[in-house]
């Protein structure tokens, strides 16, 4: 009886995994920039606070992040795709420039790709 | 109230602010603003001091509303690295507390463990006792590892895992399990009755200290920009009404004239006013010599003024200083991804979720078909895979090195655009060299003067002629003349006959100077040249006849000097494997010629500036992996066109932001150093790659217990932990090594 229980919880645990991770529904919310707006990242704890982003398409925009996170994972924040990095200064603002894009995902990350975020250009 | 040197003070440059009137304006403006205790206008230095706690946008805002501008001057580069390193400082020293707290509970427990052999809970006693424990473990849990918990958590909610989430699962989990066994062991057979806690407190203060010792070894990976910020000094002389006044840096504006005495830094870009001396820029070209500056020259930031004093006036400033250019291009080209490491991304953005399905498949087969105890090996196994499996090791092991290898390249005055520049220059086939400018010195030189009578005055007749005319080869025998203190003679009926030379009067005398084609349309005998003209020509040299009154009077010769290390450099790039062609618009015989004192085998020449592209592409065509090298002058689509563009002199700014990779010295050398350390930094990667794949796909295994057949015994939780800290500290360690890289040309 309870070798059942407990393998029952092991497999759920695996499906919730999955489920959780990569299948089920991403919930995310997206901050949208438009123009002239602030917009701040947080970046805490290992997650970019809003990890989803909304720019419009072709023009610039300014994404101000702040770290709060001294661990040496969070020091720098790349836009591989649009060849874009800054080195985040603890405890203060730093704005990233981003340039005008084509619609489209651009992901986000540090370094090691611990932290994640999606800009969504449209 | 706090005295006035605590309060925070900002600054701001002014804009419109000219009078004594002013200053009244905006400083009364301002003390209407909440939260301004003081502010101060200096007109000299056209700056707002505020003290106080308004903000940076209000204090402008009211400025502005005064009827002026402001902004605030931003805090220079060296001060906000200051910030960093002392906040780096307080966490490295936090990361050893907490380290030393959680170790200092771990270590006896396992040292109890390992001489007693007491760590199970089968009475009262034991379960108050190991109770007591638990409840220091959560503490320590608490205290030491707060932030794995919160940072897993945080990850949680936004469907992300990272190393946060094994480690407080992998802990947690063990914490929760031995929890369980004091409070109630009548669940569990007697065997598997083991207490885990001194595993969660040793995973904790073995991470933490992995985490300073890698902080630690990562402070050094940036040690290139380090030194190129310390090439400024934080203050500059500046002179203000006929006063010297020392102003920081950042309020150096365009137009102020600064002095510079000997053994100073030039503080910002400028343009020589007065004064002459030697100039060390040897940092920023790589160039060893000195380099000597007088009234017009331009002098770079960062340099080193050596033996005069210097007056300049500043022309640029802040970011836009060359110096300033080339860290941002470094620390851009540092943070940049290389295409080798796109396999190593991908796992690692699925790597932890795996991670956590693996480790329940494993505990689950352990617990169905494993040997007795057999919750206790389900436990152990589960925190084990958990806790070793090391995602920072695999991010870790590309960034780490082309951090240091992109920060050992501006040392060699070598500025790499990206890392894919760095991978791609590593693997290069053929490397196609443009000849003028590269090869040989760009601006020809007379070399040979043959005649019968005065050498002398026949280079007076010849440069007095010459100096009617603006072709590249004119200046050179203009130049040679001057070189010798000649005296230029008034020159009339100058005339340029294309494609053939020049001829006029000078002093009386009829000169013609050019080309075989010339002397027989003027009928004169050159005879007795033509053999020399042959021999020079061989030499790749560009002859010409001269006439005076109708006579064949000698023979010059104009070439464009073979830089000094061409040929070393050229021997260099040779033994690294690399093909060379050579691309000129000059003659065949001259390019041969030039190729064949360099050791070069392929030649293109008499091209017109748009085939070098051409023959480029054909390369690449062909499969080669080709690289150009030149001056980005005239062969920049070529410089674009080939995987690799190396921009040779660095002499324009828009050779650095085209070129793939800038070469601030004016040399070939400069290319096999960049090829030598692109090599170096691959091979860094790919050992670091090999070393986090190899840990992760051995150490997860075992760490699941598929040794225990072999040796009857599961990898210990702890010992995962230390593996798992010390995986991350090794990739950066052996980044670091790439510090002592060394270029073949120093050896």
């Amino acid at each position: 009886m309870l070798a059942l229980l407990i393998n029952g919880v092991g497999l759920l645990l695996i499906a919730a995994i999955l489920w959780w991770f990569w299948l089920g529904p991403q919930r995310q919310k997206a901050a949208a920039v438009s123009g002239g707006e602030k917009l701040q990242i947080l970046v805490k704890g290992g997650v970019y606070e809003p990890d989803r982003i909304r720019l419009p398409a072709g023009s610039e925009a300014t994404l101000h992040f702040r770290r709060e996170d001294p661990s040496p994972c969070a020091e720098w924040v790349l836009f591989p795709d649009l060849e874009v990095s800054a080195q985040l200064a603890v405890h203060s603002d730093t704005a990233v420039k981003i340039p005008a894009a084509e619609p489209g995902e651009y992901p986000f990350t540090c370094q090691m790709q611990m932290y994640r975020g999606t800009l969504v250009v449209e | 109230m706090a005295k006035e040197s605590e309060l925070p003070a900002q600054t701001f440059r002014l804009q419109g602010a000219s009078c004594a009137g002013c200053v009244n304006k905006i400083e009364g403006a301002l003390q209407k603003v909440p939260g301004v205790d003081e502010a101060r206008v200096n007109l000299a230095d056209q700056t707002l001091t505020v003290r106080g706690g308004a903000s940076a946008e209000t204090c402008v805002a009211a400025v502005e509303e005064a009827g002026y501008g402001a902004e605030p001057v931003r805090s220079s580069e060296r001060e906000l690295r200051e910030q960093q390193r002392a906040e780096e400082q307080r966490h490295y020293h936090q990361l050893l507390w907490r380290s030393a707290l959680a170790l200092g509970l771990g270590l006896p427990l396992m040292a109890w463990g390992l001489l007693t052999g007491e760590m199970m809970v089968n009475t009262l006693a034991q379960q108050l006792a190991w109770g007591a424990v638990g409840l220091l473990t959560l503490a320590v849990l608490v205290f030491c590892g707060g932030h794995f918990f919160s940072g897993a958590w945080r990850a949680f909610r936004h469907h992300n895992a990272n190393m946060d989430t094994l480690v407080a699962l992998g802990t947690g989990t063990a914490w929760a399990f031995s929890m369980l066994v004091v409070l109630l062991p009548q669940l569990l057979p007697e065997a598997a009755r083991h207490v885990y806690f001194e595993a969660s407190a040793m995973i904790i203060g073995l991470i933490n200290l992995g985490q300073a010792l890698e902080l630690r070894a990562r402070g050094r990976t940036s040690a290139a920009v380090e030194k190129l910020l310390q090439l400024q000094d934080p203050t500059a002389r500046v002179l203000r009404d006929g006063r010297e006044v020392d102003i920081p840096l950042e309020q150096v504006q365009k137009g102020d004239r600064l002095r510079v005495r000997p053994g100073e830094k030039i503080p910002v870009d400028g343009q020589v006013l007065e004064g002459s001396s030697l100039v060390d820029e040897s940092m920023l070209t790589g160039e060893p010599v000195p380099v000597k500056k007088g009234e017009g020259d331009t002098l770079s930031a960062g340099t080193l003024n050596k033996n005069g004093t210097l007056l300049f006036e500043a022309e640029k400033v802040g970011a836009e200083t060359r110096l300033a250019q080339i860290i941002e291009m470094v620390k851009n080209a540092q943070s940049s991804r290389v295409p080798i490491a796109r396999l190593a991304d991908k796992i690692s953005a699925i790597f932890v979720p795996t991670v956590m399905i693996i480790a329940i498949a494993a505990a689950l087969v352990w617990f169905n078909w494993g040997p007795d105890p057999r919750a206790a090996h389900t436990l152990v196994v589960l925190t084990s895979v958990l806790i070793i499996a090391c995602p920072c090791a695999l991010g870790l092991a590309t960034p780490m090195s082309v951090m240091v290898g992109v920060g050992k390249g501006a040392e060699y005055g070598v500025l790499v655009r990206n890392g894919k520049a760095l991978q791609q220059a590593s693997n290069l086939t053929t490397l196609v060299v443009d000849k003028t400018g590269t090869l040989t010195e760009g601006a020809p030189k007379l070399t040979d003067l043959d005649t019968d009578g005065d050498a002398d005055e026949l280079l007076a007749l010849l440069a007095s002629l010459e100096q009617g005319s603006e072709h590249p080869l004119a200046e050179a025998v203009v130049a040679a003349a001057r070189d010798r203190e000649l005296e230029l003679l008034p020159l009339s009926d100058f005339e340029a006959i294309t494609a053939h030379g020049v001829r006029g009067t000078v002093n009386g005398k009829k000169i013609l100077l050019g080309n075989r084609k010339l002397m027989q349309r003027e009928n004169i005998d050159i005879a007795a040249w033509h053999e020399r003209a042959n021999e020079l020509a061989d030499l790749g040299r560009t002859a010409m006849y001269a006439a005076v009154d109708g006579d064949a009077a000698g023979l010059i010769a104009v070439a464009d000097p073979i830089r000094d290390d061409a040929k070393a450099a050229i021997a260099r790039l040779l033994r690294l494997g690399l093909r060379i062609e050579m691309l000129t618009g000059d003659s065949s015989a001259t390019a041969e010629a030039v190729a064949q004192q360099l050791g070069i085998d392929r030649v293109h020449a008499e091209l017109l500036p748009e085939d070098k592209e051409k023959i480029v592409g054909e390369l690449l065509k062909k499969g080669e992996r080709v690289g150009m090298a030149g001056d980005g002058i005239n062969d920049a689509p070529a410089l674009a066109r080939a995987d690799v563009g190396f921009a040779i002199g660095a002499g324009t700014d828009v050779a650095i932001e085209t070129a793939d990779i800038t070469l601030m010295r004016s040399s070939l050398h400069g290319v096999a150093n960049a090829i030598e350390l692109s090599r170096a930094t691959l091979r860094n990667i790919k050992q670091n790659l090999f070393g986090a794949f190899i840990y992760n796909t051995l150490g997860i295994p075992i760490a699941a217990g598929v040794l225990y057949p072999f040796t009857g015994a599961l990898l210990s939780p702890v010992i995962a932990g230390a593996a798992m800290a010390f995986s991350s500290v090794t990739v950066v360690s052996n980044a670091n090594r790439l510090r002592f890289f060394q270029a073949t040309e120093e050896q």
